[in-house]
């Protein structure tokens, strides 16, 4: 299907500034275009419906070693949500860990056409890029992560930040990642030996560095490199009570490194790092303090990290954590220490109503994305599957878009977890502009994303059209019947064609592209004798076995960017 | 009262977990008879593969005539009424059953009664492996319910028990009561080795003889007698062990004196 035009939709475009207004939307050649050949175009008459840009998640764990661990680990998790096969689609099995043919279909049936791995280890570079090939319909980037990898370490170490953004250029080329993630900075390297870091100011064991200057240096190195994405990075002290503190020190040590207003570093899942309280017995929400600073700086953006309740899997590099984690709930679990790069953590949790710290989190999650003011600084996500899975999506759209659903939910929640939440003094209730900005526009622009998330001409033919009709409905009422809405998009259509409609996939013939980011450095990084000395010495893959090569990406979409070093 | 014979021998699985009182209820015979079953990867209705008869007595709710060791998943979810099975039952029947009664005049296959919060099942014969355990990964265990054996149990049977009262009469496999954090279980003849490990709660009653018992418990007391639910109390004497101390557990495993000369050597630790 050469060419699409959308009819009479009320189109929500925050990029471009339109707010339900009541036009066409034209497709060609799987871009969006001032308008095309209506006798000959597929007309798809979108009157009553809103009409939006595919969705963009910007953290979601899909893809990987550690996801597939989790797989492995789970089999019950799988055998309560079997998909069949159809004539069009694969089967596989879900439900907090879907298999990768899953995820694609399920994301693709909510509109969502973008989809960014949370993280992963660039020694298991190659496993993650067979398993995003494998994810259909949906266009996909990966965070390598580079904040506790040695040559990052012992380049910052030295205060040789040019040689280090030469090193993580090499690193973005050979792993074929989107942008910089950096999970618990030192914590992950200390893990190695069994300890964690517990401020920003904590010296990490054998590299004489500290959490603080490995932020402050890879801002600087992403900032050299030109990265589309800002680092995208989890706090130190994740997870654990009063770690506020901690994300408020790291967010005020890297205040100065916005010179144009621009933000400098995303940080994820936010209401995992928003925790108050002196233990778990007087854990408390710090959204206020939290918001309070990202309301006043521009320099940070948020995704949520919402919880949901449900049964779920937890999964991160951050070793650490997940050892607490372990300790709180005694489920099985799995370790890992990745060689000079990263360590992980996997264990199954159940998040419940009738526990006060859940109920709390959940809480946090909202109260953060309710009181910053500025929908382009704070992305909904579910940190998928942190949080809940990415299913569960629709359910935290009603709850920002409506207090009588938040309300509901509230009221089974811990008693304890009712007294201490702010959410009942916060009435604001985002309107259709400002979830298409959490979901889509805000998202694709921090991600530095030019093409996504728009319905402008020139972008990309990925559209998104929902059974809403916000001329007649008032969302924050009729939050049920929104909800189902964004369960199940009534058109998908990705690269322009229609891929999924009313809730069923349609289309398996768009694998999809994979974004990557080519660095151009002036100098190449110095690949030594040394260098290849330390990758046979310390690493059980060979420097020449490293890199992912070319043929590896089924469908490469490569975006070249000049390095200033 | 419905009655269910099968029509031949079925060689594949059937997936039958229309066969539930709660199902039927408020169903015509031809709305029964139309219910959706598997055989294999083939979708049928109920009709294609049993005899279905009506007749009008109220208790019990289903009978269910023959072999019914293909057919899986009778009975799950029942919240109210009672089937009966006048031969051998297959998998994962009365599995998440919160109500009502199943009675089994043969053997059980493995997984019935897994995730079970209420309600009763008799079997007449013996039962499989993962008799009221969870599936394979999983930590949901029974919260309630009866479960009473005339023959023997397989395996891990009892896994993360949460509650309810399990009695065999006969003889049991390794691993019973793993990882189980209250409730009980009785066995009255001989019961294989590593009962009880990572229990934190709950009790196990061992009647007859053990194989082995698991290092990480350590004797409590000796008790002359000891209570398996409200309606029955085994005379003893038992000695007392408490564990698994490997989990911190401190749940109570009753080993009959008697009949377990081997574990004398523990009284000196008295």
């Amino acid at each position: 299907m050469a060419e699409i035009l959308v009819k009479n939709g009320f189109v929500v475009d925050p990029t471009n500034k339109i707010d339900g207004e009541k036009m066409d939307i034209a497709i060609k050649d799987g871009k969006i275009v001032k308008k095309v050949n209506e006798r000959k175009a597929k007309i798809i008459d979108a009157s009553g419906l809103t009409v939006m840009a595919g969705g963009v998640d910007i953290h979601s764990h899909i893809a990987g070693a550690e996801v597939n661990m989790g797989r492995l680990i789970r089999p019950e998790d799988h055998y309560k949500d079997a998909v069949r096969k159809t004539k069009l689609t694969r089967s596989g099995t879900g439900y907090s860990i879907p298999s990768t043919f899953v995820t694609g279909y399920r994301y693709s049936t909510m509109g969502y056409t973008t989809v960014m791995n949370g993280s992963f280890a660039p020694l298991k570079a190659k496993h993650v890029h067979e398993e995003l090939n494998d994810i259909p319909l949906l266009d996909k980037g990966t965070y390598p992560l580079l904040g506790d990898w040695w040559f990052v370490l012992e380049n910052l170490a030295k205060g040789d930040i040019e040689e280090c953004a030469r090193h993580v250029a090499w690193m973005m080329q050979s792993t074929k990642g989107y942008a910089i993630k950096v999970v618990n900075p030192g914590g992950l390297e200390s893990w190695g030996f069994g300890h964690n870091v517990h401020s920003i100011d904590d010296q990490v064991p054998n590299f004489c560095i500290t959490p603080r200057e490995i932020v402050r240096g890879l801002i600087k190195v992403d900032k050299m490199l030109n990265l589309p994405h800002t680092i995208h990075l989890h706090t130190n002290n994740l997870g654990q009570p009063g770690n506020y503190k901690t994300t408020l020190d790291t967010m005020r040590a890297i205040e100065d490194l916005s010179t144009d207003g621009k933000p400098v570093a995303h940080i994820t899942h936010i209401q995992f790092a928003s925790f108050a309280g002196d233990d778990w017995g007087k854990f408390r929400s710090g959204a206020d303090e939290i918001s309070k600073y990202i309301n006043a700086h521009n320099h940070i953006t948020l995704d949520m990290g919402q919880v949901i309740f449900t049964d779920t899997t937890t999964m991160t590099a951050d070793g650490p954590f997940e050892y607490t984690l372990y300790t709180l709930s005694g489920h099985k679990w799995v370790n890992s220490d990745v060689e000079t790069e990263a360590s992980g953590g996997i264990i199954p949790f159940t998040y419940k109503k009738n526990n006060a710290v859940n109920a709390i989190q959940w809480s946090i999650g909202l109260e953060i994305a309710l009181l910053v003011k500025d929908p382009w600084k704070i992305f909904m996500t579910t940190d998928h599957p942190n949080g809940g899975p990415f299913m569960s999506y629709p359910r935290v759209l009603a709850w920002l878009m409506s207090k009588k659903a938040r309300e509901a939910t509230l009221k089974r929640c811990h008693k304890k977890a009712q007294k201490k939440s702010l959410l009942p003094s916060i009435d604001r209730e985002l309107s259709l502009y400002e979830l298409a900005i959490v979901t889509r526009a805000g998202t694709a622009k921090a991600l530095g994303m030019p093409n996504k998330g728009h319905l402008g001409v020139g972008a990309d033919g990925d559209v998104a059209i929902f059974n809403i009709n916000p001329e007649t409905t008032d969302i924050a009422k009729k939050y049920k019947a929104v909800r189902k809405a964004f369960k199940e998009s009534v058109y998908t259509i990705k690269d322009g064609k229609i891929v999924a409609k009313d809730g069923e996939v349609v289309d398996n013939t768009t694998p999809g592209r994979t974004m990557w980011v080519d660095v151009k450095t002036k100098q190449p990084c110095i690949i030594n004798e040394e260098m290849k000395r330390k990758f046979r010495e310390y690493w059980s893959i060979e420097y020449e076995n490293y890199p992912v090569s070319d043929h590896y990406v089924k469908v490469s979409d490569k975006l070249t960017v000049e390095a200033s070093v | 009262m419905i009655t269910l014979t099968p029509l031949r021998n079925f060689d594949v699985p059937v997936h039958a977990s229309c066969i539930n009182p709660d199902e039927f209820k408020s169903k015509t015979l031809k709305e029964i008879a139309e219910l959706p079953v598997t055989e294999g990867n083939r979708n049928l209705t109920l009709s294609d593969l049993f005899k279905i008869e009506q007749d009008k007595t109220e208790t019990p709710s289903i009978t269910l005539n023959g072999d019914f060791k293909k057919v899986k998943r009778v009975g799950q979810g029942m919240k109210t009424g009672e089937i009966i099975i006048n031969g051998n039952a297959g998998m994962h029947t009365g599995e998440r059953m919160a109500g009502g009664k199943i009675v089994i005049n043969g053997n059980a296959d493995s997984w019935t009664g897994s995730e079970m919060k209420a309600g009763t099942i008799e079997i007449h014969g013996d039962a499989g492996d993962y008799l009221a355990s969870p599936y394979r990964g999983s930590g949901t265990g029974v919260k309630g319910g009866y479960i009473i054996v005339d023959g023997s149990v397989g395996n891990e049977v009892g896994c993360y028990l949460k509650g309810g009262v399990i009695k065999i009469k006969g003889n049991a496999g390794i691993f019973l009561g793993y990882h189980m954090t209250d409730g009980a279980i009785y066995v009255e003849k001989q019961c294989s080795s590593r009962t009880g490990a990572a229990m934190t709660g709950g009790k196990i009653i061992l009647a007859g003889t053990v194989t082995e018992l698991m290092p990480s418990f350590t004797i409590d007391s000796i008790k002359p007698k000891v209570k398996v639910d409200a309606t029955q109390s085994v005379a003893g004497p038992f000695y007392v062990f408490l564990g698994d101390l490997a989990d911190h557990g401190t749940g109570k495993l009753f080993v009959s004196k008697t009949n377990n000369p081997q574990l004398a050597f523990y009284e000196k630790y008295l």
